[in-house]
């Protein structure tokens, strides 16, 4: 694969359709002081696009993947996804993936992955089907009766991505799904990831810590400042449709997550209080 | 031979080698049977008492008073611990008097509980309840405690309401709390109201025990005593085989 140019956001962008929006986006905490996490926030997600959010610890990436997904209502602004307004509950067609393990420990595998399927009243010969997709699509077949306590942490993220892919999103949250695994489990996963957007065509937004992870797998990066996080650079990376983990030893990828460390260093050293820069 | 069957042969053995010796003690007269009788001879007794029908009212009476008890023990326990946990200030506000809960001997209320129900079940079920009931409240609310957050996001985006988040997602990650709390409120209820009968009542198993004692009739006594226990340790044991078989599941094989 060529090495790709580092571009301005938006320079190569076919007239994108907008599957989600903030406009204006702000998220107070109520409190004595009050604690302004996060905002104003303007951000446009194109259809199908795989854009990821950087940024420094606790500069509010969470909670802009809470407002996004309804979890949380925005403070000021506004959000919408499909055109239409999310005001504190999660739209029908997002799925959202946490960072912490979120499997249901008394429910086996296929049944976690069943778990929203089951809720929505879905027929059963339609559960089976798709369960049986998702759970063959995450390598999961031959764990299919296992209980999540009995896989490795990256099995049971993969059991959570599966209960989010069978519900068919077209908008999938990702919060540092991939935050408590090591280098190499975290870069074969990235590839899944990029396999299953490629696969669904949903439009993906990805809360990491890690530029490698950001500059692989996305098509934009937006790079937060300390709090209260705005996006302080928009980088579109170029990368094709195609691609998995073996961008990182292309030319252009050390130079794009030197651009994204340039913005991180910064804000880094705002949110942790040094005063250096 | 795995783990596991060794641990339950080596518990087995040590009950029989305890009770063989202890037959054994008895036996050559070295404890003397006045104090204490062989266990060949407590369960001989147990059967010849139970199988006599003069217990039955009584056997009856203490299940009934600790079946009411529990139940109702585990009901206000879970609902009271919920109650507490929706509502920090009220919770924070209860913290010392449930801290402390335990220091109280429940039995010096009997006088007023008579007052308040008369001569019947009811004073000691009351004891039983009060004694087995903030055991439940406190494994309720440490189990609400420890529902990880996360869950209840996962809940809200398959958007699910109140109702069912609390039985499809917050119940079963609170069963391993819940499922201790109903073991000791059902210690807690046999306990106080075995002890209630033996000091207080004119009626059930402790009160049989008690009068048997105080007749000098070993063998009445020490036959219902073996009773109680085995009762007991039948009821625990099946609480436990569920609780492990519940969290079996959680932990890593």
């Amino acid at each position: 694969m060529d090495a790709l140019p580092l571009s301005e956001p938006g320079a190569n962008l076919p007239a994108p359709t907008v599957h989600a929006s903030l406009r204006g986006v702000t998220r107070i905490y109520p409190g004595s002081p009050p604690v302004h996490a996060l905002g104003p926030i303007d951000l446009d997600l194109a259809k199908g696009e795989f854009f990821a959010v950087i940024g420094p610890s606790g500069c509010g990436k969470s909670t802009l993947l809470d407002v996004l997904a309804g979890l949380s209502a925005a403070s000021d602004g506004q959000v919408t996804f499909e055109g239409k307004p999310v005001a504190g509950n999660v739209p029908e067609g997002v799925g959202v993936v946490f960072q912490e393990d979120a499997s249901f420990p008394w429910l086996s595998v296929s049944d976690n992955v069943a778990f929203g399927l089951r809720r929505a009243g879905v027929d059963p010969a339609e559960i089976k089907r798709r369960v049986d997709y998702a759970v063959g699509f995450m390598g999961l077949r031959d764990f299919a009766r296992a209980f999540p306590m009995q896989l490795s942490g990256g099995m049971r993220q993969r059991v959570c991505i599966a209960r989010t892919l069978v519900m068919q999103p077209r908008l999938i949250l990702l919060d540092e799904p991939f935050g408590a695994l090591d280098q190499q489990t975290r870069l074969l996963m990235g590839d899944e990831l990029l396999r299953l957007w490629r696969e669904t065509q949903a439009t993906v937004l990805l809360i990491t810590h890690a530029l490698d992870e950001a500059a692989m797998l996305s098509d934009r990066v937006g790079a937060m400042s300390a709090r209260p996080g705005r996006f302080v650079d928009l980088v579109e990376t170029g990368w094709p449709r195609d691609r998995d983990s073996t961008l990182v030893a292309e030319a252009g990828f050390g130079a794009l997550t030197a651009r994204l460390w340039s913005h991180l260093r910064a804000e880094s050293i705002k949110a942790i209080g040094g005063g250096r820069a | 031979m795995n783990y596991g069957r060794k641990v339950l042969l080596a518990r087995f053995a040590l009950i029989v080698g305890a009770i063989a010796l202890l037959e054994l003690l008895c036996r050559t007269g070295v404890i003397n049977p006045l104090t204490l009788l062989a266990p060949s001879a407590m369960a001989a007794a147990m059967v010849q008492v139970i199988a006599s029908g003069q217990v039955t009212s009584d056997i009856i009476r203490t299940f009934s008073t600790v079946a009411i008890a529990f139940a109702a023990s585990v009901v206000v326990g879970i609902a009271a611990g919920a109650l507490l946990h929706a509502i920090p200030r009220l919770r924070r506000a209860m913290d010392p008097l449930l801290a402390s809960y335990y220091a109280m001997p429940f039995f010096v209320f009997y006088p007023v509980l008579v007052a308040f129900f008369g001569l019947n079940a009811m004073p000691l079920i009351a004891i039983g309840f009060a004694a087995a009931m903030v055991a439940m409240l406190i494994s309720t609310l440490n189990g609400l405690d420890r529902v990880p957050p996360v869950m209840l996001k996962v809940a809200r985006m398959h958007r699910l309401g109140r109702l069912r988040t609390l039985f499809l997602v917050v119940v079963p990650a609170a069963a391993p709390s819940l499922m201790t709390g109903t073991k000791l409120a059902l210690a807690y209820a046999f306990i106080s109201i075995i002890a209630g009968e033996f000091i207080l009542s004119g009626k059930g198993l402790g009160y049989q025990i008690a009068y048997a004692y105080n007749s000098f009739d070993n063998r009445t006594m020490y036959g219902l005593m073996l009773f109680v226990l085995l009762v007991v340790t039948v009821m625990n044991s099946l609480l436990h085989v569920w609780e492990q078989r519940l969290l079996r599941r959680r932990s890593r094989a």
